[in-house]
């Protein structure tokens, strides 16, 4: 595993099966009565989130605190960044305080790659999304969600996600959710197809390691999980489609497209969701959707990566890494 | 989590000083010695240290069950995090820690080791212990102690005393893991990597 997690397509498959298996043990944890773990005691992680986001910024709040960091937040808003300060000027202000690891979301892509190889910081840089590029713990907390509903949450131990059909929906254009996805899943061995209408496909996505298609109703039957993206408003300056009436009637997921998918098969959703549009409030509220088991994933996650990363003296998985036990 | 290297082809040096036979032998007498300490045995959970503790705590379970003819709690206890050496070693994969559905409150535990060397796992355990409840007593059996503590620890029930030199290698294996019952005393090879 690498010093950085800048992208999903960084991680190698056994760096993926050693999140997921980590991220396991780190499930346990949260049964417990005291939901700490001290591997991270004395270690500083700082937050540092040019964008909006409540799940992704709590979510990683949680984990560095389950696992003993010290936690440091710095939103965007209110800070020295709106009065002009530029992103080397943040970094090195944090170099200054000492941080072991930053978590970074910014609204230009390749803003935390810039931060990871400029030489401004010495700490382990974490991508909490960056513009339409990449999202790599929101995909590792929905392969786990699939590993863990598809295979099982012991069978699935040391296993990938190989012969898995998923299929993702909807705002491809503008997701890095979906670019960090179809990376980590045709690691994990999956087989990924991405439905769309035509102008929320991206240029290039023919190079991308995955199939396309138009109609959401001819793949349903063949999918083991249905992924479900956000439609960005936020980042639409021109008119994508028509009406959003006509985008929910196409793309979006109701009752009677679920009951097209196969039995075991399951409902995703990043969040947040928008009811009505992309997905109805009755597909939402249903057993198959997993939402909210996403939001719990997302904490033991990023629980392990962080353990992962910032745990020992070194990365996991260095030439090192598998020395014998000292008793 | 691999204790693997050293052994097999090319432990020429190493020596068998327990086999099958002895390990079963001496599992039946720390079972008979928990039932005689703890009065019946009546409150014990006992917790395998990941990776051979486990089988071990296992092993030893079902032994009191037959000696008591009562189910005795058996789970495992991780100690990956809590080790004092964290921080001089990439991560480690985790081990899975298993609590029995009653819990340790109260109880008494027996935590259960392979090898006792330095004593530093132990303290972990306790540490890891700690988070998860408040047992009545905690006590330690290992199958082989050989020396050398750096802690003041102690095991309460031993399967044998190893005298062993700093330059040995003392390595336990067992069917579940191994594929078969033995310890052998080996010497240290040149690299190294770590010590047990």
């Amino acid at each position: 595993m690498m010093r950085h997690l800048i992208s999903a397509a960084d991680l190698s498959r056994d760096d993926a099966v050693l999140i997921l298996d980590t991220a396991e043990e780190m499930a346990r944890v949260a049964d417990r009565p005291i939901k700490k773990l001290p591997a991270l005691r004395g270690r500083t992680v700082v937050n540092l989130f040019f964008e909006d986001s409540t799940r992704t910024r709590i979510s990683f709040e949680a984990a560095e605190k389950r696992l003993s960091a010290d936690v440091i937040n710095f939103a965007a808003k209110g800070s020295s960044v709106s009065k002009g300060e530029s992103l080397k000027d943040t970094a090195q202000t944090l170099e200054a305080m000492g941080v072991d690891a930053v978590v970074i979301r910014h609204g230009a892509s390749g803003a935390p790659y810039n931060l990871a190889t400029s030489g401004w910081i010495d700490a382990a840089v974490i991508n909490a999304g960056d513009g339409t590029h990449q999202h790599p713990t929101q995909a590792l907390l929905d392969a786990f969600t699939m590993r863990r509903r598809l295979i099982g949450p012991d069978a699935g131990l040391g296993q990938d996600l190989g012969g898995k059909r998923i299929t993702v929906v909807g705002d491809v254009l503008h997701s890095r959710v979906a670019r960090s996805n179809v990376d980590l899943l045709h690691t994990l061995g999956a087989e990924v197809t991405l439905v769309a209408p035509p102008t929320l496909v991206p240029v290039g996505v023919e190079s991308w390691p995955c199939e396309v298609s138009y109609s959401l109703d001819q793949v349903l039957a063949k999918s083991d999980a249905v992924m479900m993206l956000r439609v960005q408003r936020e980042r639409m300056n021109a008119a994508f489609f028509p009406t959003e009436r006509e985008y929910a009637r196409r793309y979006g997921l109701d009752s009677d497209r679920m009951a097209k998918m196969p039995e075991h098969a399951i409902v995703m959703h990043p969040g947040p969701m928008v009811r009505g549009m992309e997905i109805t409030a009755e597909v939402a509220d249903s057993e198959r959707c997993t939402a909210i088991e996403q939001v719990a994933n997302g904490v033991h996650t990023r629980m392990a990566v962080l353990y992962l990363l910032l745990g020992g003296n070194e990365p996991a998985g260095s030439p090192a890494a598998r020395t014998e036990e000292s008793k | 989590m691999d204790t693997k290297n050293g052994s097999g082809s090319g432990s020429e040096v190493a020596r068998p000083v327990l086999e099958g036979p002895d390990i079963a032998r001496v599992l039946t007498r720390i079972a008979h010695e928990i039932v005689e300490r703890a009065k019946g045995a009546d409150d014990v959970v006992l917790l395998g240290i990941p990776t051979r503790g486990v089988f071990l705590g296992q092993r030893l379970a079902a032994k009191l069950a037959e000696i008591t003819g009562r189910e005795i709690p058996v789970g495992s206890l991780d100690i990956t995090m809590y080790r004092d050496d964290l921080r001089m070693h990439p991560p480690r994969a985790l081990a899975r820690t298993e609590i029995p559905a009653d819990g340790i409150d109260g109880r008494l535990v027996v935590l259960v080791d392979d090898v006792l060397f330095s004593g530093r796992t132990i303290r972990a355990a306790l540490d890891a212990l700690n988070d998860i409840g408040r047992p009545r007593a905690v006590q330690l059996a290992v199958l082989v102690d050989r020396g050398h503590r750096e802690l003041p620890i102690r095991a309460d029930y031993v399967g044998k005393n190893l005298p062993t030199s700093l330059r040995e290698t003392v390595k336990v294996q067992l069917a579940e893991e191994d594929g078969r019952d033995t310890v052998l005393l080996g010497e240290k090879q040149a690299a190294p990597v770590g010590e047990q």
